[in-house]
C-alpha cells in the first residue's frame, strides 16, 4: 500500500503533462525557423547516437566488471592509438555538424530587398513598433489584468502572453526587422519566427522574417531588463497582404492624434471606470493595483503628496515622464481622455480623496481639457 | 613512511584550551589542513544559503501568478543564487580540497605561502558579508543577474551595486592569492622524485586551473573596476552617451566568465580521476592524455567567450569562429569521458558512495555536454539563448559536474581526514535522493526552454505550468536531501563511525594513503621517498 | 628556466606580475575593441570625418536605398527625427540630409548622437564628411535645429547590399560634457 503512494502521486502530476505535452522547439512558420528546427533535430539525434554508444559502453562495463561477480582488475592503462582514434572520430562528427550549421548561418545573412521595414524598440517594459515606410508607430503593452497576476481572477488562456496592440505583418513578404533599445538591453524573441535579437541602446541590429502561415505568434523578452522583465510579451499577428493593406489604411486614416481639441467633460463615474481599466494596463505593473508601488524604485501613489495637492504636477509627470527614473512619457501613448481618467482615478482611489486627511484639494477631478492644456 | 616524525607533533593545537584560544587558533592558523577545513565549512554553509535562495525562486515558480516573493526580490534572489553558488560554494570547496590534498599528494609539509593562505581564506567571509549586507539595505540589492550586464548594472543599477563591486574585488583577490599559492606549492614543494608526470591528476588539474584563475580573475577585477568608474568617476566604458559600448561589457565579462566555468569544472575532473581508478581497482587509463586534454580545454576556454553573445549581433565571421572553437572543446572533453569509461572497463568495480557520485557524474555531465554541444550551434542558439534550456544546460554541468565531484571527494577523503568511516547507508540514501531530484528538477527545464520559456522571469504563461511544478518539487527534494549530507559529515567529524586504516579504500593509490588516518597536524616534515605511486 | 621557476622567492613574484598584467590586459581590451569595431564595423559603428566622395568614383550601375532612423534614449523629452526618411542613391554620390532636433526637456542640455549602421558589414562603407554626431551638441531650452549629415556610400560596398539603415540614437551627454562642442546648424 505504501508503495502505491508514489505511483499515485506520479500519475497525478503526469496526467496534465500528457494533456498538453510541449517538449520540443516548434517548427515555426518562417524559412529561418524551419532551418533552425531541422538543425536542432539533426544535432539532437547525433547526440542521442553518441549517447547510446558511450552510455552503452559505460553500463556494460559497470555490469560486467563488478567486484561482486569476482572480477579481478586487469592491468592496462595506456594505448596511444586508441586515444588518437577517439579524438579523431568526434572531430569528424563535429565537422559533420559544422557544415550544415555554417550553411544555415550564411543563409540567415540574407540581404535581398525587403518589402517592409519594422523598427522595434525595447522600453522598460514594453515594445514600440514603428513601420518606417507607412509612418505607423505605437507601443505594445502587456494586456493581462493585474487581478489575474495576483490570482484574484481566473487566468486567461494567454496569461502573460497577450498585448494591447500586436505587431501586425503581412504573410509571404520579406519583413526587415530592425531592433534597438531605449534604455537597457532587451531581446526580442518569437520562437515560431526563429528570431531572437538583442536590443542594445545606441546600436541597431537587423534580422528578417518571411511568414508562411497566417496566425498569431507569441514570444517574450529574453534578456533580463529589470523588475518587469517577465511582463513584456510580444504578439505578432500575421495576416494576408490584403488584410495588411486594409489595416495600414485604417491606422493611417483613423490615426489618433492626441492633441486634438476634444473638450469633452466626463462625469466622475466615467472617469473612474475608464481610469481603473487604463491604470491596470499601463501603471499597475510598477505602481501596483493597490497603489503601494515598489519603493524606492516605484513610489507609492497611495497618500502621495503630489496627488493629493492641487492638480498640475502629476499631469506633467505623466505626460513627460520623470528623467532618470523608469517613469516614462505617456504623452504619445495615450489619449487625453485616458490620461484624464487615469489621473482622476489615482487622485481618488485608495483613500487619496479623503479631504480630512489629505487636505482641501484631495480628490479633485482632472478633465481631458486639462490634459490638452498641459500638453 | 616513517612513523617517528609524526610521533613528535608538538605544534598540534589539539590541546588548545578555552574559547578564546580555540577561536584564535582558527583565525591565525597557517596550517593547510586547518585552512582546507575552513574553506570546506564556508562552502557548505554557503551551499545552504544559496540553496535556500534557489528554493525561494522555485517556490515562486511553483504555480503561475504572484505568490511568495515580488519580482524585485525574485531578481535579487537569482542574482545572489548565481553569485553565491559560483563564488561562495564551488570555488571555495575546490580550494578547500586543494588545500587539504595537494600537500599530502605531492609530499609537501604545507602550502608554499602559509600566511598568504590564511589571508586568502579570511578575505572571503568579509567579501560575502559585504555582498549579503546589500539584502538588508533600504534600497534594492543587486538585481541584474550574476552576469550583471551593463547598462542594467551601471546606469540603471541600484546604489548597493557598489558593495557588490567591492565584494567581487575581494573575492577576486582571494582567488588570485590562492592560485599563486597553489602554483608555488606545486612548483616548489614536490617531494624528491615526484616529477610532474608522476603527479596525481587532481594536482595536475588544479595546477592548470590555478593558471587559468591567474589569467582571468584579474580581468573580472578589471571589468568591475570599469563599472565602478562608469558609475562614479564620469568614465563611459559601457555607456554609448560618452562613446562607450554596452557590448564591450559582455566581451570583457565573458572573457573572464567562460574560463570561470572551466575553473569550476576542471578540479572536478581531477577528483573523478582519483575516485574512478580507486573503485575500479585499476590505474587511470591514458594518464598523459588526460593531462593533455585538460590543458587543451583550458587553452580553448580562453577563445570561446563570444558564444554567450550570439544574439547580440556580432558579425558572421566571429560567429563562425566562436562556433567552431566551442565545438572543438567537445574533443578533449570526449577524450576524458572515454578514458574514464576505459578505466572502469575490465576493472573490478565496487559501488561505495564516492563511486556512485562519480558514475552519476559520468552520465549526467555527459548529458550537460550534449546540450552544450547543441548550444554551440549558432543558428540553434538563437532559439536556446537565454531560455530554460540554457538553465538546464549549466545546471547539468555544474551540479552533476562540479557539485557531485565535490560530494564524491568529501565521501572519498573524509575518512582519511577524520579517521572515521562515514555512514555508508546514509551516504547511499543521500546519493539516490540527490540524483533522482537533480533530474526531476532540471530535466523538465530542457522542455520548458525549447517550448519558449525565457530564463529569469518571476511568472510564466500557463503552458509552462506543469513542468515548473515538477521542477519545484524536485528542487525541494534536492534541497532537503542535502541535510543527509550535512548529518553524515557532522557524524563523521565528531567521530561516529568505525575507525579506518591508513589505506581506507582497497584500491586507493597515492601518497596521502600512506599517512595515518587522520593524518597528524604536520605531515611530510621530511619528504617521503617516491617509488610505488604512479 | 627551470631553476627560475623553482626559485621560492621569485616564483610568487612572477605570478603576481602576471596577475597585474592581466588586470591591465582587461583595460587594454577597451582600445583594442574600439579599433576592431572601427575596422570591421562591429555594432555598425561608423568612422570619423572623411573626404567627399569623388565624382569619378560614382558607381552608376546600381542603386542603394538608405533609410534614416532616429531613437531617443532614456525617454529623452526631445523631438528628434530625420527630415528625409529614406533616399535612393548611387554608391559614391555625395548626399546632404538633415535631422531635426528640438529640446523640449525644459532645460539646457548637451546631447550626443550615436550612429549605427545595419547591416553591420556595410558600416565601414558609410563615409561621412560632415555629421552632427562627430561632436556633442549644446541646446538651449526649447531650441530647435536642423542638423546636417553629409555623406556618401563607398563605391566598394559589397554588391549584395542594396538597403542599409543609418540610425542615430540621441543620448543625454550632460555627464560627459567636453570643452569642444558644436552648435553647428543647418537651415531651418
Amino acid at each position: 500500500m505504501v508503495k502505491r503512494i508514489p505511483i499515485l502521486f506520479l500519475s497525478l502530476i503526469t496526467a496534465p503533462i500528457y494533456a498538453e505535452m510541449k517538449v520540443n522547439m516548434p517548427l515555426g512558420v518562417t524559412p529561418l525557423s524551419h532551418d533552425i528546427y531541422w538543425l536542432h533535430m539533426t544535432i539532437f539525434w547525433i547526440c542521442v547516437g553518441i549517447g547510446v554508444i558511450v552510455f552503452g559502453a559505460l553500463i556494460y562495463s559497470l555490469i560486467k566488471f563488478r567486484k561482486s561477480k569476482g572480477r579481478i582488475a586487469e592491468d592496462f592503462h595506456e594505448h596511444t592509438l586508441i586515444e588518437i582514434i577517439w579524438a579523431v572520430i568526434p572531430f569528424l562528427i563535429l565537422i559533420g555538424m559544422a557544415i550544415p550549421a555554417t550553411k544555415v548561418l550564411i543563409r540567415m545573412d540574407n540581404t535581398e530587398d525587403a518589402d517592409l521595414t519594422v523598427k522595434i524598440t525595447g522600453y522598460q517594459w514594453r515594445w514600440k513598433y514603428e513601420y518606417l515606410d507607412q509612418g505607423i508607430s505605437y507601443f505594445s503593452n502587456l494586456a493581462t489584468p493585474a487581478n489575474q497576476l495576483n490570482n484574484k481572477a481566473p487566468k486567461n488562456k494567454w496569461y502573460l502572453l497577450e498585448v494591447d496592440h500586436p505587431l501586425v505583418v503581412p504573410t509571404h513578404k520579406k519583413i526587415r526587422i530592425l531592433v534597438t533599445s531605449n534604455d537597457v538591453i532587451h531581446s526580442w524573441w518569437v520562437t515560431e519566427l526563429g528570431i531572437k535579437r538583442d536590443a542594445i541602446p545606441g546600436y541597431i541590429h537587423e534580422t528578417w522574417a518571411r511568414i508562411e502561415k497566417p496566425g498569431i505568434y507569441r514570444g517574450q523578452c529574453a534578456e533580463l531588463c529589470g523588475v518587469n522583465h517577465g511582463f513584456m510579451p510580444i504578439v505578432v499577428e500575421a495576416v494576408s497582404p490584403m488584410q495588411f493593406a486594409e489595416w495600414v489604411k485604417q491606422q493611417t486614416q483613423g490615426k489618433v492624434t492626441f492633441n486634438t481639441d476634444v473638450k469633452l467633460t466626463l462625469s466622475k463615474k466615467e472617469l473612474m471606470g475608464r481610469g481603473e481599466t487604463a491604470y491596470d494596463t499601463y501603471c499597475a505593473i510598477c505602481h501596483k493595483p493597490e497603489g503601494t508601488g515598489m519603493p524606492p524604485a516605484f513610489p507609492a501613489l497611495k497618500g502621495d503628496k503630489i496627488l493629493t495637492g492641487k492638480p498640475g504636477d502629476e499631469i506633467a509627470i505623466v505626460l513627460n515622464g520623470k528623467a532618470g527614473t523608469a517613469m516614462q512619457a505617456f504623452k504619445n501613448q495615450l489619449s487625453n481622455e485616458d490620461l484624464a481618467a487615469i489621473i482622476t482615478y489615482i487622485r481618488n482611489a485608495w483613500g487619496n480623496d479623503d479631504k480630512n486627511k489629505q487636505g482641501p484639494h484631495a480628490g479633485e477631478l482632472v478633465q481631458p481639457e486639462d490634459i490638452a492644456l498641459a500638453r | 613512511m616513517n612513523s617517528i616524525e609524526h610521533a613528535v607533533d608538538q605544534h598540534a593545537p589539539y590541546n588548545s584550551q578555552g574559547f578564546f584560544s580555540k577561536v584564535t587558533r582558527w583565525i591565525f592558523t597557517t596550517n593547510h589542513k586547518d585552512i582546507g577545513t575552513l574553506y570546506l565549512w564556508l562552502s557548505l554553509i554557503m551551499f545552504f544559503v544559496g540553496g535556500a535562495m534557489a528554493l525561494l525562486i522555485r517556490a515562486e515558480l511553483f504555480q503561475p501568478g504572484a505568490r511568495i516573493i515580488s519580482p524585485e526580490i525574485f531578481n535579487q534572489m537569482t542574482t545572489f543564487h548565481g553569485l553565491i553558488m559560483v563564488f561562495g560554494v564551488i570555488m571555495p570547496a575546490m580550494v578547500g580540497l586543494a588545500n587539504w590534498q595537494i600537500p599530502m599528494m605531492i609530499g609537501a609539509p604545507d602550502m608554499a605561502l602559509p600566511r598568504l593562505n590564511n589571508w586568502s581564506f579570511w578575505i572571503l567571509p568579509f567579501a560575502f558579508a559585504l555582498l549579503v549586507s546589500t539584502l538588508f539595505m533600504s534600497g534594492p540589492a543587486p538585481n541584474f543577474g550574476w552576469t550583471f550586464y551593463a547598462p542594467l548594472s551601471t546606469t540603471y543599477g541600484p546604489k548597493s551595486t557598489d558593495f557588490m563591486i567591492f565584494s567581487i574585488h575581494l573575492l577576486g583577490l582571494s582567488s588570485i592569492l590562492g592560485a599563486i599559492n597553489i602554483i608555488a606549492t606545486i612548483f616548489n614543494l614536490r617531494a624528491p622524485g615526484m616529477t610532474f608526470m608522476k603527479m596525481p591528476i587532481f594536482v595536475w588539474s588544479w595546477l592548470i586551473t590555478a593558471f587559468l584563475l591567474l589569467a582571468v580573475m584579474p580581468v573580472l577585477a578589471g571589468v568591475v573596476t570599469m563599472m565602478l568608474a562608469d558609475r562614479h568617476f564620469g568614465t563611459s566604458f559601457f555607456n554609448a552617451a560618452g562613446g562607450g559600448d554596452p557590448i564591450l561589457f559582455q566581451h570583457v565579462f565573458w572573457f573572464f566568465g567562460h574560463p570561470e566555468v572551466y575553473i569550476l569544472i576542471m578540479p572536478a575532473f581531477g577528483v573523478m580521476s582519483e575516485v574512478i581508478p580507486t573503485f575500479s581497482r585499476k590505474k587511470i587509463f591514458g594518464y598523459k592524455f588526460m593531462i593533455y586534454a585538460i590543458s587543451v580545454i583550458a587553452f580553448l576556454s580562453l577563445l570561446v567567450w563570444a558564444h554567450h553573445m550570439f544574439t547580440s549581433g556580432i558579425p558572421l565571421v566571429s560567429e563562425l569562429f566562436f562556433m567552431y572553437a566551442t565545438m572543438l572543446i567537445a574533443v578533449p572533453t570526449g577524450v576524458k569521458i572515454f578514458n574514464w569509461v576505459a578505466t572502469i572497463y575490465k576493472g573490478s568495480v565496487t559501488f561505495e558512495t564516492p563511486m556512485l557520485f562519480a558514475i552519476a557524474f559520468l552520465f549526467l555531465f555527459t548529458l550537460g555536454g550534449f546540450s552544450g554541444l547543441m548550444l554551440s550551434i549558432v543558428p540553434a542558439d538563437y532559439q536556446y539563448q537565454d531560455t530554460y534550456f540554457v538553465v538546464a544546460h549549466f545546471h547539468y554541468v555544474l551540479i552533476p559536474g562540479s557539485v557531485y565531484a565535490i560530494m564524491a571527494a568529501i565521501y572519498y577523503w573524509l575518512p582519511k581526514w577524520t579517521g572515521h568511516r562515514y555512514n555508508e547507508r546514509l551516504g547511499q540514501w543521500h546519493f539516490w535522493l540527490t540524483v533522482i531530484s537533480t533530474n526531476l528538477t532540471f530535466f523538465p527545464m530542457h522542455f520548458l526552454g525549447l517550448a519558449g520559456m525565457p530564463r529569469r522571469i518571476p511568472d510564466y504563461a500557463l503552458q509552462f505550468a506543469d513542468f515548473n511544478m515538477i521542477a519545484t518539487i524536485g528542487a525541494f527534494i534536492f534541497g532537503f536531501s542535502q541535510l543527509l549530507f550535512l548529518i553524515n559529515i557532522v557524524r563523521t567529524v565528531r567521530g561516529k563511525g568505525p575507525h579506518v586504516s591508513n589505506q581506507v579504500w582497497e584500491g586507493a593509490h597515492g601518497l596521502e594513503w600512506t599517512l595515518p588516518s587522520p593524518p597528524p597536524y604536520h605531515t611530510f616534515s621530511s619528504p617521503p621517498t617516491i617509488d610505488e605511486c604512479k | 628556466m627551470t631553476s627560475f621557476f623553482l626559485n621560492k622567492k621569485k616564483l610568487p613574484l612572477l605570478l603576481t606580475i602576471i596577475a597585474i598584467l592581466m588586470f591591465g590586459f582587461g583595460f587594454a581590451l577597451v582600445p583594442v575593441y574600439t579599433l576592431l569595431c572601427k575596422a570591421t564595423g562591429i555594432n555598425g559603428k561608423t568612422g570619423g570625418p572623411t573626404q567627399l566622395g569623388l565624382l569619378e568614383e560614382i558607381d552608376n550601375t546600381r542603386w542603394v536605398t538608405i533609410q534614416f532612423i532616429a531613437t531617443n534614449n532614456a525617454n529623452l523629452n526631445w523631438a528628434f527625427y530625420p527630415k528625409t526618411t529614406s533616399i535612393k542613391l548611387h554608391p559614391g554620390e555625395n548626399t546632404l540630409i538633415y535631422y531635426y532636433a528640438e529640446n523640449n526637456s525644459g532645460k539646457a542640455m548637451t546631447v550626443q548622437a550615436i550612429p549605427s549602421v545595419t547591416p553591420g558589414k556595410a558600416a565601414k562603407y558609410v563615409k561621412k564628411t560632415e555629421c552632427f554626431c562627430f561632436t556633442q551638441q549644446n541646446f538651449k531650452i526649447g531650441e530647435k535645429r536642423d542638423m546636417p549629415v553629409l555623406f556618401h556610400v563607398d563605391a566598394n560596398l559589397p554588391k549584395e547590399i542594396n538597403t542599409l539603415s543609418l540610425s542615430y540614437t540621441l543620448f543625454n551627454a550632460d555627464k560627459y560634457k567636453k570643452a569642444a562642442t558644436s552648435e553647428k546648424q543647418g537651415h531651418l
